[in-house]
């Protein structure tokens, strides 16, 4: 294992830019979620740290040897693909075997299947080693093709939304054993997704991408509460964060130049005495948590209970907002760092 | 009320009636196509004269008397002389003699198929071999002036034969390569490089660059991923490709007419002008042209699965 730097990593296809100038390590032993829409260049930095793509600009360094120009063999790396990643013309066994009998390995036949069978253990996939490789269900495959990648001791892993083509419930499995996993090899892993959940669960940080900048990298709880702008703020939490005008609501300290105020929606309370009055427009019971969609003033808002709280559509009520829960932006976007962590816990208690 | 609207314009109805309409267009074009092939393997047991006895006849009696014709040169003898021989020895031999005829020696045939398996069989090769190599560059690797290039490769394809044969005759001629096997393999490798190319690249295409890059980050060569994983998923498509490339050299009589005589003659030109007494041997005719089909019949059964998918490009999955 390894440490990862990016330097100034850009990457242009044509007129797109893909990435533009990347800075980004991935400690050793380190989990790093980098999280963005589509086509913001989240696969394009995989492949370039691979190999698979030059760089236009910039420098890459794998275990602080210099690794921009070298093609991807030496650079020692597993990579799970978003898609399409066994073959199909192989058993599992032979998938899984297959970067073990890449030239310059030289391992004995009993090395490789020693190897393959303490990794299939690992994955629960032990008595699927003779299926061919298109007769598992989605699941299956997806461990298979992340058991490619552990079978070898590479430098880093890299994943390209490993789990987006799996149901939510084997997603939520996946993702257990995943960092279970990478918790017991302390791999090294630079993991890529649309998906905030695995992004919250899985990483040790979380890099937001946008367009190919990097917006922010901080720890999953650092982004959450402290988001650099609004972007990063919508990214995490769900149901999304309100973003309001700040007259909507009424709420004290706000700093000066706040343009817009956001208000994840747990922290909005309901029944408050002296808050500002709304309609319950919808309730969505998820369980445990209880999603209520009001109007107040034309404007919508979400609020998210612990409990139902006896709440019935085209009911009226009034809202508040916990103290210093509150974030404000500025007329760019970005966040006017006033309401801090300290304050919210202390507001909390936590 | 709207469930029986449904039923009345039931999609499996349509279906049903498509199919029937489907089965019979189908049956009466095979019944169209399937005639002369029973006409040729028919003509081929019969009789010289019940071959061209009019009307045709259906129900004859069977002779193998075609398939002895084609392989041998006979020649006309006197009673006497053949009174002379004493009863004759094989088979075939008896089936001459009722004609008043004794075996000479073997026929030309045997040679002429045989060139046509060296060269149909060898420029197939060539063609599907060339054809893998350019096609993965083409779909892989940023080709200067790729699409032109690959119009280009086609465009060999869009004129007749015909058109080229004379120069490519008197070009043969000045380098020797006229009447020679390897002229008859370059030449067919030529024509069909091109719809191998075009036939393979789209197999190419169609399997996804991640499998090779998963091999090359793995640490295999760039050739190796070639031969370990694409060429494996390219099965059935060079299967198809190989009996596309096949048929065309297998077939092709134009070249083989004006460019080959005595020496690299293949069956094709040859088989038609097996002359007997009084004109064609129609049954030696039949009974070559028979054989002749037999290497195709047998490769499109014998791949016939790897084809359905190749030929519909991997839409139909077993
Ligand atoms: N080979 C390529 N040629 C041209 N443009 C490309 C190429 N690869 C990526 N791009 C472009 O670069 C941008 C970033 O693509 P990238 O694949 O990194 O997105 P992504 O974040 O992985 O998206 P997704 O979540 O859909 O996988 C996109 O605008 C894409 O169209
Ligand atoms: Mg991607």
């Amino acid at each position: 294992m390894a440490e990862v730097v990016l330097q100034g990593v850009g990457k242009s296809f044509g007129e797109t830019r893909a990435l533009k100038a990347l800075d980004l390590t991935v400690g050793d032993g380190e989990f790093v979620v980098l999280l963005g829409p589509t086509g913001a260049g989240k696969t394009t930095s995989l492949r370039l740290v691979a190999g698979l793509e030059r760089a236009d600009s910039g420098t890459i360094r794998i275990g602080g040897t210099e690794v921009t120009d070298w093609p991807p063999a030496p650079r020692n790396i597993a990579f799970v693909f978003q898609q399409y990643s066994l073959y199909p013309h192989y058993s599992v066994f032979d998938n899984m075997a297959f970067p073990l009998r890449a030239p310059g390995m030289d391992l004995s036949k009993d090395e490789i299947a020693g190897r393959v069978r303490e990794i299939a253990r690992l994955l629960r996939i032990e008595d699927k080693l003779k299926n061919r490789a298109t007769q598992l269900s989605g699941g299956e495959m997806q461990r298979v093709a992340i058991g490619r990648a552990l079978v070898r001791q590479p430098s880093i892993f890299l994943m390209d939304e490993p789990l987006s083509s799996l149901d939510a419930k084997l997603r939520e499995e996946m993702r257990v054993e995943l960092k279970r996993i990478q918790h017991d090899l302390g791999a090294t892993t630079l993991y890529v997704t649309h998906d905030q959940l695995e992004a919250m669960t899985l990483a040790d940080r979380i890099g937001v991408l946008r367009e190919g900048v990097l917006v922010q990298i901080d720890t999953p709880r650092a982004v959450y509460e402290t988001p650099r702008d609004i972007y990063v703020a919508r990214r995490l939490g769900s149901p999304q964060i309100n973003i309001l005008d700040p007259g909507v609501l009424t709420l004290d300290g706000l700093p000066p130049g706040a343009a817009q105020i956001g208000v994840r929606p747990e922290d909005v309370i309901l029944r408050h005495d002296g808050g500002t009055p709304a309609r319950v427009r919808a309730v969505e019971h998820l369980g445990v948590e209880t999603v209520i969609v009001l109007d107040s003033g034309g404007t919508k808002i979400h609020a998210l209970l612990g409990a139902a709280g006896a709440f019935a559509p085209g009911d009226t009520t009034t809202l508040g907002v916990h103290p210093g829960a509150a974030m404000a932006f500025d007329s760019q976007g970005a966040r006017i760092a006033a309401t801090s962590a300290p304050t919210r816990e202390a507001a909390y208690g936590t | 009320m709207s469930a029986r609207a449904t039923t009345a314009h039931s999609v499996v109805e349509i279906k049903a009636a498509g199919k029937w309409f489907a089965g019979i267009l189908v049956a009466a074009y095979a019944l169209v196509a399937v005639i002369p092939l029973a006409w040729i393997l028919m003509t081929g047991f019969k009789s010289p004269p019940d071959s061209i006895s009019y009307p045709p006849k259906v129900v004859f009696e069977p002779s193998l008397e075609g398939y002895v014709n084609v392989f041998t040169n006979r020649s006309r003898q006197t009673p006497e002389y053949l009174e002379s021989l004493g009863p004759p020895k094989a088979w075939y031999d008896k089936i001459s003699r009722k004609r008043n005829m004794v075996i000479t020696g073997p026929s030309r045939f045997a040679g002429r198929y045989m060139n046509s398996v060296v060269i149909g069989f060898g420029s197939t090769f060539l063609a599907v071999f060339l054809g893998t190599l350019a096609a993965y560059g083409f779909s892989r690797f940023k080709v200067p002036l790729k699409d032109d290039l690959l119009f280009f490769i086609l465009s060999t394809r869009m004129m007749p034969p015909i058109a080229v044969a004379i120069p490519i005759f008197l070009m043969y001629r000045t380098l020797g390569l006229s009447d020679t096997i390897l002229g008859m393999i370059l030449l067919y490798t030529a024509v069909n490089v091109s719809l191998a190319v075009w036939l393979l690249k789209g197999f190419i295409d169609e399997i996804p660059r991640e499998y090779e890059e998963a091999a090359v980050v793995d640490g295999y060569t760039r050739l190796q991923a070639f031969i370990k994983v694409i060429l494996p998923q390219m099965r059935a498509g060079i299967a198809a490709t190989a009996i596309f490339c096949l048929i065309f050299a297998w077939n092709e009589y134009a070249f083989a007419l004006l460019l080959t005589s005595g020496n690299a003659q293949t069956a094709p030109p040859f088989i038609p002008i097996i002359i007997g007494e009084g004109g064609l041997d129609w049954p030696a005719v039949a009974a070559g042209t028979t054989l002749f089909l037999v290497p195709i019949v047998f490769f499109t059964v014998l791949l016939r699965n790897q084809l359905l998918r190749g030929i519909t490009f991997g839409a139909v999955r077993k």
